[in-house]
């Protein structure tokens, strides 16, 4: 079977939801008990699923509140994502519906599979990120663009400019975030330096 | 830019290519996976119709979703029985050696593979858990990844990473007396941040370090991530070499170890390699530490206060607000005397042997206080086996402590090890996290395995100098 095609993310447009708070880690993103499973199926209803409930009841939170029902831009602080290394993470908000966070920054693997999954992860400096949570509190309904490409996030009348890693701009500009697909074409050279390395004996 | 360093050598030596996304391929030597992370990558891989490139860099145990008290099966989690035979039926069709409860080889992914000798210096590995940075002690290159990652490297035996800043961490003098590599890493996050080392790795250097066994550089190296590096190394030496001698890999083969040596000596950094960046850390003035809040960054000396949100900047402050709040901690006073419900010790951060003898130097001959529940979760069943021998698994239980089987436990609240309700618990684990432990009011004290003991036997916050200290 072949790889299957792989889109371009040059942009997203969408509305809005705020994620207020540094440091919020994966296990707050996802809580560990969602992982038991053997598929990341239905994970988008778990989404800081603790922050969200209590027992039953439903608290306070923008993923609770419906004026940010249907929002696929996600606006968080700083440190985004850190702790465990989970992919059922970002995988539970991209179920959700996020298609793109702005952030002032993100935690490292965190960053790594919102780029396998093609979710760009923008980041913005500290009070461009308080602005843009501000505006969406203002204007639940109101679109912002994330340009991949031209390294902005528009919205209202503002154009702010935003930091896209490289390796993920190229990637999601030029569709080629399939590193399988990447990698395998590969495979003599891997074999190179597999052979060239003391520990590798191959058979 | 880095030039000379392990981490440059290391890198150089399994680049493949680059990538037309700017990004290296890297070839993997250890692919380490367990039951959380890697059956939706197998599935991925069988969706595409390929193969595991290389099984037999790849090696398996099951950790996470294990009980710890009855491993019986079908385990009575029916989510985890599930997990489980997924796993046993992924390696078995892809031919890659199972660390099993039944070959007495199974235990936390970050404990097996250096007893077991698969963790080697100068080699890349990878695993789907961020504390892979825990290999780093050996000098390896040992990073966290995601699980489209992982099925990256089942389907071609290689990673594709950016290559990251270097920044040297000197830890100066002679750690004092009762305090641990634990404290020494607690240390250089909260000065660091738990952000500091986005971006970088960490090499690991100094007197301090140099003087440690493997097993304090593996905790070191483990908690990198929390400091936000993903990967943070030792450079490897005799102790690292003498380590290396005893393992299944070497200790019937020492002219496979002879070979290997010249490469595992090329990898070291060099003296004159230079580094993005280096700090200084005076490892003298570290006390026992533990932590006040609900990050790992958020620690301070057993004998400090609690620190005061209104000296913060914007966004510590708020962060330290809700951690205190959470916590019920009152700045201006210590952590002394914080009363504890729970005494955990475990964890692929602390739950080697030299950490349960330390622990149980703490408890012999002491009772775990009536208000507190205290369990020793050892890190693999080999260190359960060596506990065993030294008769330690007779003195927890002597003092009250539960004497549990192999696994993550109540690190992460996974299996049904986990804090009810508002419980305070001292841990040796690596996350304080609200909710990590398996409940969400549930209150998480980070500190070395001989706090835990110190803790469990005085029910609260205890500065374990003044029970005695352990030799390490």
């Amino acid at each position: 079977m072949s790889a299957p095609e792989v889109p371009r993310v040059e942009r997203v447009s969408g509305t809005g939801i705020p994620v207020r708070g540094n440091d919020i880690d994966t296990d707050q993103i996802i809580p560990a008990r969602y992982l038991k499973a053997v598929t990341f199926e239905g994970l988008g209803q778990f989404a800081f699923f603790d922050q969200r409930f209590d027992g039953d009841t439903p608290l306070e939170h923008p993923f609770n509140d419906e004026r940010f029902e249907g929002a696929s831009v996600l606006a968080v602080n700083a440190n985004f994502g850190c702790g465990s290394s989970r992919e059922h993470a970002p995988q539970s908000l991209l179920r959700w519906g996020i298609d793109a966070i702005v952030g002032e920054s993100f935690a490292e693997i965190f960053a790594g599979n919102c780029l396998g999954l093609g979710i760009p992860a923008v980041t913005v400096d500290r009070d461009q990120a308080v602005a843009l949570q501000e505006w969406i509190d203002d204007h639940p309904d109101g679109e912002i663009t994330v340009d991949v490409a031209a390294e902005t996030v528009s919205y209202g009348d503002r154009e702010v400019e935003a930091t896209v890693d490289d390796a993920q701009r190229r990637a999601l500009v030029e569709g080629e975030w399939d590193t399988t697909a990447l990698m395998r074409a590969n495979q003599n050279a891997v074999e190179d330096v597999a052979r060239s390395l003391p520990y590798v004996d191959l058979a | 830019m880095s030039e000379g360093t392990l981490y440059d050598k290391v890198w150089d030596a399994h680049r493949v290519t680059e990538l037309p996304t700017g990004q290296d391929q890297l070839f993997v030597g250890l692919h380490l996976i367990h039951e959380v992370t890697s059956p939706q990558a197998f599935g991925m891989l069988e969706e595409r119709g390929f193969d595991v490139a290389y099984p037999e860099r790849t090696h398996a145990t099951v950790d996470h979703i294990v009980p710890t008290a009855d491993q019986s099966r079908p385990f009575r989690d029916e989510q985890a029985e599930r997990m489980m035979r997924e796993l046993e039926e992924n390696v078995r069709e892809a031919g890659i050696e199972f660390s099993h409860p039944g070959t007495g080889d199974q235990g936390i992914v970050h404990v097996i593979g250096p007893e077991q000798g698969l963790t080697q210096p100068g080699m890349t590995i990878v695993c789907g858990d961020s504390h892979t940075s825990t290999h780093g002690a050996f000098g390896a290159l040992a990073f966290g990844i995601g699980t489209s990652q992982i099925r990256d490297v089942l389907a071609t035996g290689c990673v594709a990473m950016e290559k990251k800043r270097v920044r040297k961490i000197d830890v100066t003098g002679e750690l004092g007396e009762g305090v641990t590599a634990k404290d020494v890493v607690l240390t250089i996050i909260r000065e660091l941040g738990t952000d500091g080392g986005v971006g970088h790795v960490y090499e690991y250097a100094g007197e301090a370090i140099e003087a440690m066994g493997m097993e304090g550089r593996m905790s070191i190296c483990n908690m990198s991530i929390e400091g936000g590096a993903r990967a943070g190394y030792v450079n490897p030496d005799e102790t690292t070499y003498d380590w290396l001698r005893e393992t299944d890999a070497f200790r019937e083969e020492p002219e496979r170890f002879e070979e290997r040596q010249p490469y595992w000596e090329s990898v070291r950094s060099e003296p004159d390699a230079s580094y993005d960046d280096v700090v200084e850390i005076d490892g003298s003035a570290i006390e026992p530490t533990v932590t006040w809040g609900t990050t790992p960054g958020q620690g301070i000396g057993i004998t400090e206060p609690v620190p005061d949100p209104a000296a913060m900047d914007d966004g510590e402050r708020e962060v330290a607000e809700r951690a205190q709040t959470h916590m019920r901690v009152t700045p201006g006073e210590t952590m002394q005397g914080y009363e504890i419900d729970v005494a955990f010790l475990g964890s692929c951060t602390n739950a080697r042997l030299p950490d349960l003898r330390a622990a149980a130097e703490i408890a012999r001959g002491r009772e775990v206080h009536p208000d507190v529940r205290a369990m020793v979760v050892p890190g693999s069943q080999r260190v359960k086996a060596a506990a065993e021998r030294e008769g330690l698994d007779e003195v927890f239980e002597q003092a009250g402590f539960e004497w549990r089987g192999a696994g993550c436990s109540m690190c992460l609240g996974m299996n049904e090890d986990q804090l009810v309700g508002d419980e305070a618990c001292a841990s040796s684990s690596n996350r304080n996290f609200v909710g990590r432990q398996g409940s969400k009011q549930g209150r998480t004290v980070l500190m070395s395995p001989e706090m835990v003991a110190a803790a469990a036997v005085t029910g609260a916050v205890t500065d374990v100098r003044e029970l005695g200290v352990p030799a390490r």
